[in-house]
């Protein structure tokens, strides 16, 4: 008997849910908001599946009632995905070690 | 347009990638090359999807439209945001997460031919549960997201908001979720599908509205996570590596934060999520409110102590936030390193409204992050400094918590304060801290109390060094 695809993919879940975990545990905690906010923009990879919604209008029209909402996640997961990664490559940059030269 | 395996040999990468971005944030030196690896994981799933689908037509010119238009607000957002704000920044993107999470579960099952799914009235069983799940955990992100944000923002007040039967009211809406999609799958039906997304967002707001202005750390790393799992579920759906890797590790990430926070505050997880701590405990405050001594000092006495330290320790908290007195504190830092006196820095987990929140506004504010310490590492280090300067913290503080087990906070870990020569603490009036008990901290002999707004009182203090 073959195996469902989808065991396949609960097999990568599960073991990124563990990659996940110890890679978490190794962040030091004075960069756990920069954590978050990259995280974030992160997460908003979910615009893959706005853009296939966003490009599945019919052949008449580009816009029906699915492809809007297609639309309108594309510019969500736009803001997170630019806003998330700016924000966080802005505070990262904040982060300086002491002046040797002191 | 580029087949199918190859397709989900790029998404890997791009998952890979993600997990080389949150790596890389181990340490402040390699972070930066973290991100970077992020933004280039993130280019090439997006570039990925658009070479699959192969359908450059009027549709794509659209997509790049709106691809435009919220990455130019995004990137507003990013340059405009101050520091203070990172909170209710971070809240407001896990409820943009939320809501394209359910955005392109709605689109999915309005159009599942689209995505391969089936068709209209006939999704396949496993793919309408998987997009269900996802869009329900999305809304619940989103709504709860909402309410977080505008109880960071003060639009909404910050105390818990609790009535009777609510827990009982919660769980009855959560078994109703589980009954529609369960219906929802016997019968396809897309009015089942509306009311599951409704109940779904209902239980967002329910869920956030009990939880007080002071756990809004846990609350931001639980939604974190929430937002997470709902892009696991929409990546089971779209079977996409990429998504499917990227919501185990949100997930997780925002697990282990909520778990570490609430370890911070000594409370359980569902402690905190079955909310109204702070509105319970006044009561049983107000009961032992006898006027006690304090001493009371001014700008002058605090920086005579100071210049005669040796050696000073920074305790910031929320407060410091409110003041935005960071920039002030370090340049009273600087004042006293000039006069030979060591400084560092000692961080509670908790203190302020998320996860690293002291440590950004310290780092805006030019603080070099080798001085700033967790507790862990600068508790032993009270016994030996001279003056322990408390700005905008208040129950990171309290000796009762490790002398009272009547003590709502009693086994919280805090920082030994009490053990330094001399405390100075600088807070508005006397009034207890969030947790809603007496601070034993304000009545020791080697306590002054600096009755003033953080930011002028530091200026003060710079001014009399």
């Amino acid at each position: 008997m073959e195996i469902d695809p989808f065991i396949f993919r609960l097999s990568i879940f599960i073991l990124s849910i563990f990659v996940g975990y110890y890679v978490v545990w190794s962040v030091t905690p004075s960069l756990h908001t920069p954590l978050m906010s990259v995280t974030n923009a992160i997460s908003s990879v979910i615009i893959v599946g706005a853009i296939i919604a966003g490009l599945a209008g019919d052949t008449e029209s580009v816009f029906n009632t699915s492809s809007i909402f297609g639309f309108l996640a594309i510019s969500l997961a736009a803001i997170n995905i630019f806003g998330g990664f700016l924000v966080t490559q802005r505070m990262l940059a904040m982060y300086k070690k002491k002046k040797k030269d002191k | 347009m580029i087949s199918a395996n190859l397709s989900a040999v790029f998404y890997l990468i791009s998952g890979v990638l993600f997990i080389l971005a949150l790596r890389g944030l181990s340490s402040p030196e390699t972070s930066r090359q973290g991100n970077f690896f992020g933004i280039m994981g993130m280019v090439i799933a997006i570039s990925v999807t658009f070479l699959s689908i192969g359908n450059f037509s009027t549709g794509f010119i659209f997509v790049l439209i709106f691809l435009l238009i919220g990455g130019l607000v995004g990137a507003f957002i990013a340059y405009k945001i101050p520091m203070t704000a990172m909170p209710e920044l971070v809240a407001g993107f896990h409820s943009l997460v939320g809501l394209a999470a359910v955005f392109v579960a709605i689109s999915a099952f309005l159009n599942p031919s689209a995505f391969g799914l089936g068709f209209p009235g006939n999704i396949k069983l496993a793919s309408l549960i998987e997009m269900s799940i996802g869009a329900a955990i999305g809304a619940i992100t989103f709504s709860g997201s909402v309410i977080a944000f505008l109880k960071l923002q003060g639009i909404m007040s910050g105390s818990p908001i609790t009535f009777k039967g609510q827990h009982a009211l919660n769980a009855l809406i959560l078994i109703s979720i589980v009954i529609l999609i369960y219906l929802l799958c016997s019968t396809q039906s897309s009015n089942v599908f509306w009311i599951l997304l409704a109940i779904s967002f209902i239980v967002g707001f329910l869920l956030i509205i009990p939880i007080g202005g002071a756990d809004m750390p846990v609350v931001i790393s639980m939604l974190n996570s929430y937002s997470g799992w709902a892009a696991a579920g929409i990546g089971f759906t779209l079977e996409n590596t990429a998504l499917i890797i990227t919501g185990a590790l949100v997930g997780s990430s925002g697990a282990i934060l909520s778990y570490i926070m609430c370890k911070g505050m000594n409370r359980s997880f569902f402690n905190v999520i079955l909310g109204g701590f702070g509105a319970t405990e006044q009561s049983s405050s107000s009961q032992n409110k006898e006027q006690r001594p304090v001493k009371n000092g001014n700008a002058d006495d605090a920086a005579f102590l100071m210049k005669n330290a040796s050696s000073v320790i920074i305790v910031p908290g929320y407060g410091m936030a409110v003041a935005q007195a960071q920039h002030a504190l370090r340049e009273m830092v600087d004042t006293l390193k000039k006069n030979g006196i060591k400084v560092s820095y000692a961080i509670h987990p908790v203190a302020g409204r998320m996860p690293g929140h002291m440590n950004v506004l310290l780092a805006e504010a030019n603080v070099p992050y080798d001085e700033v310490f967790e507790l862990e590492e600068i508790n032993n280090d009270f016994a030996n400094a001279d003056v322990a300067f408390v700005i905008g913290a208040n129950d990171v503080t309290n000796p009762v918590a490790k002398t009272d087990p009547q003590s709502p906070i009693y086994g919280m870990p805090v920082l030994d304060v009490e053990k330094c020569k001399s405390v100075l603490f600088v807070k508005r009036s006397l009034s207890p801290g969030y947790a809603g008990i007496d601070n034993e901290l304000f009545y020791r002999e080697n306590t002054l109390m600096l009755f003033a707004d953080a930011k002028k009182m530091t200026e003060d203090i710079t001014k009399n060094l």
